[in-house]
């Protein structure tokens, strides 16, 4: 295999397809609570008729249109991905991952971009109820694209319902049992209410940099208190949902849990939980290592004197990089606590009835507003370099998945590809911060200032805008 | 006599890439056009004109890309590392196209920036898919189920020129759409610049067609054996008249109907493609059915495509409808 630098083909293309995925699922985890979210500010509006519902509408709808846009040219890349860096795991997988895929953009793609254009522009064209028919439709495309890609992913998690040709294909012998393969409802569920969380995170973070500088209208205030539910309500049941999945994965995956939790040595009578340490790939151990005596066995076995395996059992050659799943579980965890932590402070301030005026509180919620990007990000980190060193799990070996590319061309489009992402995303980043710095206002119109900027979507924005207008 | 699932997807997905090409086809020849369009009023009426429906063209794109890892996983295996370069070129282009559409707007201070970032993401996506279609042509070396060849195997004068002449044939496209869609000055710049591109587009669909026999035997094969060449004869003669047809429209001074003789002229050359290729999804390498998943997954897909993309064209030709007519400099009247 050749090298660049002494880095092999492999490892670029592995980092190229982790920085292309990692920057294309930040807009995804946004759009789709956002979508969600809007879907609940009009229906809220649509029952109550309160103003303030309308402009806080309008207000997220134009960051929205933005973030979708970025997260569709990310997609485009990551779709193309597959076969330009990892044409064997195509060649090989094409036959069950591929039909699900051709649903995801047949059934979720073409209804986001259908109605998108009426969400954004057909407010006054095509009546209230169309209306909210529309953004609803383009929540449930986003959430139909979750479904889809995520029953992607799990299956070369855990791979079912295939069979192996004698070209060396998997090939379907039961499309119920691949589609919801053993992890995808635990992981579609922690997906969904991973992409909530991070973006009422961003939604309470505004919120809140607009409490602090004594902006406080009623849509900041609405806004406010909605996030705060979020992380009171949804926090507790996403570490339940992240703990049921956990579960499933010691199940399916035991080698991954071994390395989140670091178990290099088997445990016959009660395995420690560790909360910290520096794991030794090489010498197989952890050093300086924080641990509770018995409480893994009891998370995960439910008994606090349960044998627990190691990777002592597991082959070398089928350890995964203990080192970053152990810590990035530890960062998505500690997320996951400190939101839940939010949760309950805002339960706290409300029932002191200083919600609105506490400033430690608007303090801790604007910090916390970039924290659902990194769990999510963390999370992800966790479930891919948890599998290695398999793309499809038991199945098929990552350097046996890879194009028969030379280092140097795969070396090159990966530093293209990090300084046109960088420079591209990171201004329609600012676009969008420069969008939240501003308080909705009382009378916040459409995205239609003017120009008919368009996001997505084949629907006649413009055209319908400019006849409501006149 | 059994139903031939490959034969039926290989349809469909060239659908989907035919849908792409003349969809995307005129709005990136928009932006190929940019440049020479006065940076004011005419570059935001021309982006108007494409705004509304851009991005639902490319999602065939994305389509044609998805349908052919889940029905021919081994082609898409092959050309696609094959064609390494120009790919991640075409992706690297579309996402500043897409995205200047949208930030153009937004920030009016970098205006000429996301105008350049347009009119290059353009040209670039454009002679990528050229060059792809030319490499493909051209032939790929294959050692058992993957790409056998080097990186740069699509770099020779055979791919350029059918880079170049994607270029031209989108430019076309862009013109005469901007004809149609265009009132006054703008309109009379797209007239000359559809006379020209016109011209370029007949020459390059003439220097592919004689340098494509040259490439490989099995092309003259497939044109010219007896009794297939009364069939094949056809498209130049088609072709032909389309393009006496073509400038006689546009003598005559009409605006509607270049745009969609360019359409047919397009698809003609892509019937062209389709008898040089047929029935190779990787010419002279690889069949159809060579390539094909196994029946129980082009099933499986054929249902929800069978559903879902009669509704998808509905809703697509009823957004073309709406925006029937001439577009002004704030958008559609
Ligand atoms: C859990 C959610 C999720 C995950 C893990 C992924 N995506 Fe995604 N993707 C979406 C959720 C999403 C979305 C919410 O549906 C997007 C974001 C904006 C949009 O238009 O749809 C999207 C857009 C999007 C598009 C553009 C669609 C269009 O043209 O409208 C493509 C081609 C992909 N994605 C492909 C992929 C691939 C190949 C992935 C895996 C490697 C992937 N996505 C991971
Ligand atoms: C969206 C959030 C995701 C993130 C942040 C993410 C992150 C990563 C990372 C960091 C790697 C490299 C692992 C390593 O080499 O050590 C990787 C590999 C991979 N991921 Fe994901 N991933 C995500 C989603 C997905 C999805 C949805 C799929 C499938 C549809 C997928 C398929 C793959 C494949 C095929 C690899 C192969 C390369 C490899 O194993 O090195 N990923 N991902
Ligand atoms: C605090 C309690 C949490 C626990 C116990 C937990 C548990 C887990 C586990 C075990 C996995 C790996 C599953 C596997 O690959 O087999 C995972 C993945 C993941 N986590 Fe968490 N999690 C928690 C909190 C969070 C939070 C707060 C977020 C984001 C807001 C999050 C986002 C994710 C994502 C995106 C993945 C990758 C996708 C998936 O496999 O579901 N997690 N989590």
């Amino acid at each position: 295999m050749s090298s660049l630098l002494g880095i092999d083909a492999l490892e670029l293309a592995r980092a190229q397809f982790g920085f292309t995925v990692a920057f294309h699922i930040i807009f995804p985890a946004f759009s789709i609570g956002l979508a969600s979210y809007l879907a609940v500010l009009e229906g809220l509006w649509l029952a109550t008729g309160r103003e303030a519902f309308l402009n806080l509408f309008r207000y997220w709808l134009k960051i929205f249109a933005i973030a979708f846009a970025m997260g569709v040219v990310s997609g485009i890349v990551m779709s193309y991905q597959f076969g330009t860096n990892w044409s064997v795991f195509s060649d090989k997988t094409g036959p069950v991952l591929g039909p699900l895929m051709a649903y995801e953009v047949l059934s979720a793609f073409f209804l986001e971009a259908g109605f998108l254009g009426v969400m954004l522009f057909g407010m006054n064209k095509v009546g209230k109820t169309l209306h909210f028919v529309a953004t609803l439709a383009v929540a449930f495309g986003t959430l139909f694209s979750a479904f889809w890609i995520l029953s992607v992913n799990s299956w070369m998690q855990t791979p079912a319902g295939y069979g192996i040709s004698p070209g060396g294909q998997y090939v379907p012998a039961d499309w119920w049992a691949i589609v919801f393969n053993p992890s995808f409802p635990y992981r579609l569920v922690h997906m969904v209410l991973a992409a909530y969380l991070t973006t009422a995170l961003v939604v309470g973070a505004t919120a809140a940099w607009h409490l602090l500088r004594s902006r406080s209208n009623a849509e900041v205030r609405i806004m406010f208190s909605m996030a705060m539910w979020m992380f009171a309500i949804v926090a507790p049941i996403q570490i339940l949902a992240g703990d049921m999945h956990g579960l499933n994965t010691l199940e399916h995956q035991p080698a991954k849990v071994m390395a989140m939790e670091g178990h290099f040595q088997s445990h016959p009578d009660g395995a420690p939980l560790l909360l910290f340490g520096l794991p030794d790939q090489e010498a197989g151990k952890v050093d300086y290592a924080v641990e509770i005596p018995k409480l893994s066995s009891l998370i995960l076995k439910h008994d606090l004197d349960a044998p627990l395996a190691g990777l002592d059992t597991v082959p070398r050659k089928n350890w995964p990089p203990v080192a970053i799943v152990f810590w990035s579980f530890r960062v998505m965890v500690g997320l996951g606590f400190l939101m839940l932590g939010l949760g309950v402070a805002s339960l706290f301030a409300r029932w002191r009835g200083s919600l609105y005026t506490s400033r430690w509180l608007h303090r801790f919620a604007l910090a916390m507003g970039p924290a659902g990007f990194a769990a999510v990000l963390a999370g992800w980190i966790t479930t891919e370099v948890g599998r290695q060193p398999f793309t499809v799990y038991g199945l098929l070996r990552t350097v046996e998945s890879a194009s028969p590319l030379q280092a140097p061309a795969v070396g090159a489009s990966l530093l293209s590809f990090v300084l046109i992402y960088f420079i591209v995303f990171g201004m329609g980043v600012l676009y969008i911060l420069h969008l939240m710095a501003r308080a909705p206002n009382e009378a916040e119109t459409g995205p239609e200032e003017g120009a008919p900027i368009r996001a997505a979507g084949v629907t006649p924005a413009a055209a319908i805008s400019r006849r409501a207008a006149r | 006599m059994a139903v031939d699932l490959p034969m039926i997807w290989a349809f469909l997905i060239a659908f989907a890439v035919f849908a792409y090409v003349v969809m995307d086809g005129f709005d990136l020849g928009i932006g190929i056009l940019f440049p020479s369009l006065r940076a004011g009023k005419e570059r935001d009426t021309a982006m108007n004109s494409v705004a509304p429906v851009w991005d639902g063209n490319e999602t065939w794109l994305v389509l044609g890309g998805g349908g052919l890892f889940a029905a021919f996983p081994l082609a898409y295996a092959v050309v696609l590392p094959a064609l390494y370069g120009p790919i991640i070129a075409m992706l690297l282009g579309l996402v500043f196209r897409g995205v200047a559409f949208e930030f153009r707007w937004r920030d009016p201070a970098h205006r000429p920036l996301w105008d350049m970032a347009f009119a290059c993401g353009s040209v670039i996506a454009a002679l990528a898919q050229g060059v792809t279609l030319g490499a493909l042509l051209q032939g790929i070396t294959v050692h058992g189920r993957s790409f056998g060849g080097g990186a740069f195997d699509w770099l020779t004068p055979f791919c350029l020129l059918a880079g170049v002449s994607l270029v031209i044939g989108y430019a076309l496209l862009g013109s005469t759409w901007l004809l149609m869609k265009t009132e006054g000055d703008l309109r009379e710049k797209a007239r000359r610049m559809s006379f020209r591109f016109a011209i370029g587009t007949m020459a390059c669909i003439a220097a592919v067609s004689l340098a494509t026999p040259l490439l490989d035997p099995i092309y003259v094969q497939r044109w010219f054996a007896w009794p297939n060449v009364l069939y094949t004869a056809q498209v130049p003669l088609l072709v032909t008249i389309g393009a006496v047809a073509y400038f006689r429209a546009l003598m005559r001074g009409a605006e509607q109907a270049p745009f969609f003789i360019a359409l047919c002229l397009f698809g003609l050359s892509y019937v062209g493609l389709g008898i040089s290729m047929y029935p190779d999804v990787v010419p002279g390498r690889i069949t159809i059915w060579e390539a094909a998943s196994p029946p129980s997954s082009q099933l499986f897909m054929l249902v929800g495509a069978g559903i879902l993309i009669p509704i998808i064209l509905a809703y697509t030709g009823y957004a073309y409808w709406v925006f029937r007519g001439k577009v002004g400099a704030e958008g559609y009247h």
